[in-house]
């Protein structure tokens, strides 16, 4: 069982009451408890059992404007009493910062509503070996498929943040999540691909069969790709790529980018920075939510931000400190962005691979080649080339390139927008960018 | 060397005792304990950022019988614990009897010292240098516009308690010392890194003002960035400078060479032992046995000694990197190459520092052969789909080559190439192999390692190069 609230209060303001007993003018704490289990399987057979059970600990002392801070995952009184003290140590000569401080108190959670993001449900382990079985079965039906693993991960976590100013609070979280990679197989190439879906409550989680019948199509329409020109070309991004392109936006409009002004996007609030049409909104209360939370990692409440509203940036990520440097409130941001999505375009999914005669659907990008601070992107790419609206062949050993200040500006988006995941994009285009091929 | 049985009720001998007893019915398995202590001190904007001490206990338990890993960890050292652990693995493996195989290979070679580099030098020292460093930086130039430097310092002490109470153990230091700059001019924002680091402590890498050095390299390559201009798109040759350029190896041939994949049957090299898979001339070793180097280990995670594992020879694929588990069930033996992060992971076989030895060609010859292509110095990270063989890396400095002379710098573009075939591609190989800095870390199934590269200038006659310009 996962610890209850009533132990990690216990050490949580065993820490305060250290801290400050010790002259730390401030302190906030963290405790945390995970359990997890895993089951893997391979080839239709048990592969390994993983059973995870851990303990975290992060504290924060301050000294006026000085801080520093210490973790660990052992609990014992002793040893937190030992880490205390160094931490401590540690402050008294670490430079001041002007920006350090604990969240303004006004700011912080005030009213917790319950997001249902706890389901107690025990799911054992033979029960996980039945969904995999039934998963494997039907990713393994056609024969081009050679290899398939798979696995089924349930989580269950607590945590307890408090701080000096008498926040404290905190809540249990799930999550169950079923994974499928499969490997396919024919006489000219070796290709892979894969299917999950991961949820806070057992029962939203994706039927098995369908997980396995997926990943299995998935893998086996990539089979005898071929690798395309160097050319200016459209690209169709699937939802499981354009919802990166979102990460890469947030990334930029973190407030600690903007702060250090190493962010493509620094004083562009109020400035078009994406297509008329785009709206980009973080909402944190989404119930079952894979992101919501009800507060950020300092106590802070965070509400719906509308980051971009037809296409304008409205709203940076703030957290204290970085708010504090840029004369901005906290909106509750310090652990990022909750639930991301953009909201739907007009155009159906069939529409845009119809819009151009010819275009390049890209399925998987690898490689970190996102530049936030020049905003230049350049990553491997696979997937298919369209035609006329119909997918006529698997395409990979290419590159896509472009600049995010010039895509930003050409996205256009499909209106098939699901909340899958915790950041969430409908099937976006963007025109203009350049494949390099052969 | 941490003492593992004085922290609660756990005895050695209890441990002992529940080992051999859960693994007394399996093919293979062990009880790993560690305790790391790591600190981590950042300069950013002007500032010390953060400044973090961390200490991590806990201990992983594994039982293997056939094809089957059953694994549980705890942070809590406890007999409790520990049985609640062994009752787990046993009801995953409750239908599958082994035969324990207790043979491990043994060597007293040590590659680093049994020092914790955290306390070898102050925290006011640390500061001092960071703060040094912002200052020499800033001076420097007045296009420095924002300065981030930091410390890393790790020591991670580990036992490994086999059934029958054999126990090994090693005490691994780590540091790692890093620079990067933004520079700003008429409008435009490049950025530049450098590293350095190992498994030796602090001073051995800041003797001498060594931090300056660090500091000119990290501005030099933001400089030529500055000055950069569209990359171009398409297949054209490639040459690479020494050193981290490695990472080429590592991504292309490296994972595909791990044991996991290839008994799986998922790597696009699994039937390639004993063919040509690189033009002549290539060979290719991982070793885990450099003294102090950031992939060097004494021993590996499951306890084997590493090794200098001869991967290509001469064109030709020797061997495979394995860990026990994948050995036992390819009828081989374990190069030392079984690793985790630490004791909340299971071990995968994993490289350690990936080497391409010199040839006899100097890079002048290099880029006077090529007409058309570009001159890559320095790589950010790299990824490899594992099946399909594509991987790709992104150049931080490079250059276009016209007609054998080296021209202007280009803006950092990701480079692809697939990897069975790639090595086919060297025409030339230099006589300039050198080490990377210091500072790879190698991330597979979410864990993250610590790894070295090395390779000589090379040409490769045929790779894609994914900028913009057409």
């Amino acid at each position: 069982m996962v610890k209850d609230q009533e132990f990690l209060k216990s050490k949580a303001s065993y820490c305060l009451d250290l801290a400050k007993k010790i002259g730390a003018t401030d302190a906030s704490v963290t405790v945390g408890h995970s359990i997890s289990e895993t089951v893997n399987f391979r080839n239709k057979s048990l592969e390994a059992s993983d059973r995870s059970d851990g303990l975290a600990l992060s504290i924060e002392t301050y000294l006026g404007k000085r801080r520093s801070s210490i973790s660990s995952s052992n609990l014992l009184d002793e040893n937190i009493k030992t880490l205390i003290e160094k931490c401590f140590e540690t402050t008294k000569i670490t430079p001041e910062d002007e920006f350090n401080s604990l969240p303004d108190k006004n700011l912080l959670a005030k009213q917790i509503s319950s997001l249902n993001l706890y389901d107690e449900t025990r799911f054992e382990n033979d029960k996980k070996i039945k969904y995999l079985k039934d998963l494997e079965e039907t990713a393994s039906l056609d024969n081009q498929i050679i290899n398939t693993e798979s696995s089924f991960t349930e989580n269950k976590s607590n945590f307890i943040l408090a701080n000096s100013d008498g926040f404290c609070d905190g809540y249990k979280t799930s999550s169950f999540a079923a994974s499928c990679v499969t490997v396919a197989k024919d006489e000219n190439s070796m290709e892979r691909d894969y299917e999950f879906s991961s949820k806070r409550h057992l029962s939203d989680i994706k039927q098995a069969t369908d997980l396995g019948y997926k990943a299995a199509k998935q893998t086996i329409r990539k089979l005898s790709p071929k690798k395309i020109g160097s050319e200016k070309i459209s690209i169709i991004f699937d939802k499981r790529i354009s919802k990166g392109m979102l990460s890469a936006f947030a990334s930029a409009i973190s407030s600690s980018a903007i702060a250090r002004g190493t962010s493509f996007l620094k004083d562009k609030i109020d400035q078009k920075v994406f297509a008329n049409s785009v709206n980009v909104i973080d909402k944190p209360d989404i119930i079952k939510g894979m992101g919501s939370q009800n507060f950020d990692s300092e106590g802070v409440n965070s509400n719906t931000l509308q980051l971009i509203q037809d296409g304008v940036l409205k709203n940076y990520l703030v957290d204290t400190y970085n708010g504090k440097k840029l004369n901005l409130k906290s909106n509750g941001r310090s652990s990022g962005t909750t639930n991301l999505y953009f909201e739907n375009g007009n155009i159906s999914y069939e529409d845009l691979l119809k819009k151009n005669s010819k275009s390049l659907y890209i399925t998987e990008t690898i490689g970190h080649g996102s530049n936030l601070v020049t905003g230049d992107y350049s990553v491997g790419a696979t997937g298919f080339l369209v035609e006329d609206g119909e997918f006529k062949y698997p395409v990979n050993e290419i590159t896509i390139a472009g600049n995010f200040k010039e895509m930003f500006k050409n996205i256009i988006l499909a209106n098939d927008l699901e909340f899958e995941y915790s950041v969430n994009s409908p099937t976006m285009m963007i025109e203009g960018m350049t494949v390099a091929g052969k | 060397m941490s003492n593992f049985f004085n922290k609660s009720d756990l005895t050695r001998q209890d441990a002992d005792k529940i080992v051999s007893e859960t693994l007394n019915n399996c093919d293979d398995g062990e009880l790993y304990l560690e305790e790391s202590k790591s600190e981590s001190i950042l300069l950013d904007d002007n500032k010390i950022k953060s400044s973090n001490y961390s200490s991590d206990l806990g201990f992983g338990f594994r039982a293997i019988s056939n094809e089957v890993v059953a694994y549980s960890y705890s942070n809590e050292i406890s007999k409790d614990s520990l049985k609640n652990s062994s009752e787990n693995l046993k009801s995953t493996l409750k239908s599958i009897k082994g035969t324990y195989n207790h043979e491990i290979p043994k060597s007293n070679k040590k590659f680093y010292e049994d020092i914790n580099p955290i306390e070898q030098k102050t925290l006011d020292s640390k500061l001092e240098v960071l703060n040094k460093v912002n200052d020499f930086l800033r001076k420097k130039d007045e296009s420095v516009k924002q300065v981030t430097a930091s410390f890393a310092g790790e020591q991670k002490s580990i036992e490994i308690i086999r059934s029958g109470g054999e126990a090994l153990t090693d005490v691994r230091p780590l540091i790692r010392f890093n620079v990067s700059v933004m520079l700003e001019k008429n409008g435009r924002k490049e950025t530049g890194v450098y590293g350095i680091g190992g498994r030796q402590s602090y001073d051995d890498y800041l003797k001498n003002d060594n931090w300056k050095n660090v500091c000119e390299e990290a501005f030099r390559i933001a400089s030529v960035n500055l000055e950069s201009k569209p990359a171009p798109a398409g297949e054209m040759k490639v040459v690479l400078g020494p050193g981290w350029p490695a990472i080429l190896i590592h991504e292309a041939i490296g994972h595909g060479l791990e044991g996991d994949f290839n008994r799986k049957k998922t790597s696009a090299f699994h039937d390639l032992m004993g063919e040509k898979v690189a033009s002549e001339g290539v060979t290719i070793i991982d070793d885990g046995t450099i003294d102090n180097r950031r992939g060097s280990l004494t021993i590996d995670d499951e306890g084997t000694p590493t090794e200098r594992t001869v991967l290509i020879e001469n064109g030709i694929l020797k061997n495979f990197m394995q860990d026990r588990h994948n050995a036992r069930l390819m009828n081989t033996r374990s190069t030392g190459s079984g690793r985790r992060e630490n004791y909340r992971h299971i071990v995968l076989p994993r490289m350690r520092n990936t080497m391409m030895l010199s040839g006899n060609q100097t890079q002048d010859e290099m880029v006077k052969s090529v007409d058309k292509g570009i001159f890559a110095v320095s790589f950010g990270g790299g990824q490899v789909d594992i099946t399909s063989g594509k991987f790709v890396f992104n150049c931080t400095e490079a250059y276009e080559i016209n007609n054998g002379k080296i021209g202007s710098p280009i803006k950092g573009a990701t480079l692809i190439g697939d990897g069975p075939s790639i090595l086919k591609e060297v025409s030339m190989v230099g006589n300039d192999m050198m080490l990377d800095p210091g500072i790879g870390t190698c991330g597979k199934a979410g864990q993250g390692v610590p790894v070295g590269v090395a390779q000589p200038s090379i040409l490769i006659d045929k790779m894609t190069v994914g900028g913009t310009k057409l």
